[in-house]
């Protein structure tokens, strides 16, 4: 073999989480990957240029749909979910709304979790009536709930690893068996769980769609999404014109037919992407990088945190119930059993057993846990989501995303667990009464 | 079901792409919006010589387009092909005829009978995968758009 040759040598995840998608910059053999802040490329050529615009040639254009250092975390995040490729987004949203506008077209049904992160729930709502796509919501834990759902119009499933903030752990494999059955394509928000945790296209899943801003960035500094394709739906099989005809927003370039596999991320990019424009800066998309780095050691210590946290939570007398899918009587311990063997992740919500004013209270009792709306940072965050993330959503609707008033989301970080114990102490001492 | 994975082995891949000079495309079309199109296009601006093998067409990319392999008037290093699988068995016999060293075989173009012909006579076989994506990936610039090339490598490549 050459010398030059790449070997057939499957690498680990630790050494793709450092390696993958950064190789040494040949020009100046910079190692870490180079913030090449410019909006723009000059072409070699006009045949270059030309070359690059018709999609014959990979070659950059302009960071709005390309960039070398998001290049670099889109390469890096693909490899590590398994997926041939990823597009990365200005936020987590961007990537779900990108990736869901680019299949969808007026008269389609898309069926999703109703126990997802309440922001998507407002975003899929809100996406279904301006592209006047219809909507039905199921209970994630029923695979025959999902196959009910679907018909003839439907173009997509829709679902989180792991629930937010019900701790929901998804059948994955079920419910892709269930997409497939139906011939359309199961995404899966794998933002809670990261690929360290489970890589759903391992189970069926076709795309895979991530916030970076929560662990795969862990340090709480920039806000981005990313969507990963598995690269193995037919989306020639007759449901999905939108990707598989000739383009007319592309000089009729048929997508699917002329890229194969990598024909839906091509279209993300350059129609989607290029026409929508939420992509993500080079700034952003270093620091995302530097985090995937320790990914793994991170992860491990947040799921192990969380775990000792949430067993001594389920011990107290005050706490009605702690939904963490680890716990052995979790009713999801079979499912994570299956798809988190490493941990259940480190997001999770505990019931206290009274009211709206004691979750209140309980929060204006802690110190160390930072009280915000955000999950997946370094540092323990805690809220109460009936009066802030899911304070859009109705009665109906927050019953059946799993939250009463006196539900309180923890997303643990990577302190020593002593002392988030410690200042949860403090929280239920101001919450009975006894707090400074 | 065919195991494809002994005719997509990186090392069998790579060989081919770095030894190949003039890569004769079987089906190549003229048709811009077509991904024989695209991998012609492709393989000429990367360095190949690039002859075109379609009895359909008269010239494509600026090359003359011959009817059948045999019909090639010089040597030809690589067989690449966009046809149906039933038309592989003859492509693979005509790729040994004329003394090709590989037969590559697009993807979906899967045919056991013509690796059998071509392994037999000696060439290197690729199935089930586009030249123009493995050159990307282990030479070019696949990794520009954010796919995954599989490359981990911490040595600084020639500029």
């Amino acid at each position: 073999m050459s010398d030059d040759y790449q070997p057939d040598h499957e690498f680990g995840f630790h050494t793709r989480a450092v390696h993958a998608g950064a190789r040494p910059e040949p020009t100046t053999g910079a190692r870490a990957v180079p913030i090449y802040q410019t909006s723009s490329y000059v072409f070699e050529d006009p045949e270059s240029a030309a070359a690059y615009f018709n999609l014959q040639e990979y070659g950059n254009t302009y960071s709005r749909i390309m960039n070398p250092t998001v290049a670099a975390l889109e390469e890096r995040l693909a490899n590590l979910e398994g997926g041939i490729g990823a597009v990365a987004f200005a936020s987590g949203l961007a990537a779900q709304s990108s990736a869901l506008f680019t299949m969808l077209v007026p008269g389609d049904h898309m069926v999703a979790s109703a126990a997802l992160y309440g922001g998507t729930v407002t975003q899929l709502k809100h996406l279904a009536r301006k592209l006047s796509v219809d909507l039905t919501f199921v209970d994630p834990d029923v695979p025959a709930d999902w196959a009910r759902a679907v018909r003839d119009e439907t173009r997509l499933l829709f679902a989180e690893t792991i629930g937010n903030p019900g701790g929901n752990v998804l059948d994955i494999e079920a419910v892709a068996a269930i997409a497939h059955d139906a011939a359309v394509p199961l995404l899966v928000d794998n933002t809670f769980a990261t690929p360290y945790l489970c890589r759903p296209m391992e189970w069926g899943a076709d795309i895979v769609v991530h916030s970076v801003t929560k662990f795969i960035g862990g340090h709480g500094t920039s806000i981005g999404g990313a969507v990963v394709d598995s690269g193995e739906f037919d989306w020639s099989n007759g449901k999905f014109a939108i990707v598989a005809d000739p383009s007319p927003a592309y000089h009729g370039l048929a997508f699917h037919e002329t890229f194969g596999s990598y024909g839906y991320l091509m279209k993300l990019r350059a129609e989607t992407l290029r026409d929508l424009g939420g992509a993500m800066s080079p700034l952003n998309a270093f620091l995302f990088m530097q985090g995937l780095e320790t990914l793994p050691l991170r992860m491990e210590r947040h799921v192990s945190n969380a775990m000792t946290v949430a067993q001594w939570l389920s011990e107290r007398d005050d706490v009605a119930g702690v939904r963490h899918p680890g716990l052995p009587d979790s009713p999801y311990a079979p499912l994570t059993a299956k798809y988190l063997p490493k941990g259940a992740g480190a997001v999770f919500c505990f019931d206290l057993d009274r009211g709206r004013e004691a979750g209140q209270d309980f929060i204006r009792g802690v110190r160390l846990f930072s009280h915000l709306a955000n999950v997946g940072d370094a540092k323990s965050l805690i809220i109460h989501p009936a009066s802030t993330t899911h304070r859009q959503l109705g009665d109906d609707e927050l019953a059946a995303a799993g939250i009463g008033p006196g539900t309180i989301r923890l997303s643990i970080g990577i302190e020593d667990p002593q002392d988030l114990i410690w200042d949860l102490e403090q929280g239920f001492a101001r919450m009975h009464g006894n707090g400074s | 079901m065919t195991d494809l994975s002994p005719y997509q082995d990186p090392e069998v891949i790579q060989r081919v792409l770095h030894q190949a000079r003039t890569v004769a495309i079987v089906g190549l079309s003229s048709n811009v919006l077509r991904a024989s199109n695209f991998v012609g296009f492709y393989a000429a601006r990367h360095g190949y010589r690039v002859i075109p093998v379609n009895p359909r067409e008269e010239e494509v990319l600026g090359e003359r387009s011959y009817p059948s392999l045999s019909d090639i008037p010089e040597p030809v290093d690589l067989v690449d092909v966009f046809r149906a699988p039933d038309a592989v068995p003859g492509i693979a016999r005509e790729a040994v005829a004329v003394g090709a060293r590989a037969l590559w075989l697009q993807f979906g173009v899967i045919s056991p009978e013509g690796v059998e012909i071509a392994t037999a006579g000696g060439l290197d076989v690729v199935m089930d995968r586009c030249f123009k994506i493995e050159h990307a990936r282990y030479i070019g610039r696949m990794h520009v758009l954010g796919f995954d090339t599989g490359v981990i490598s911490a040595r600084r490549e020639a500029h």
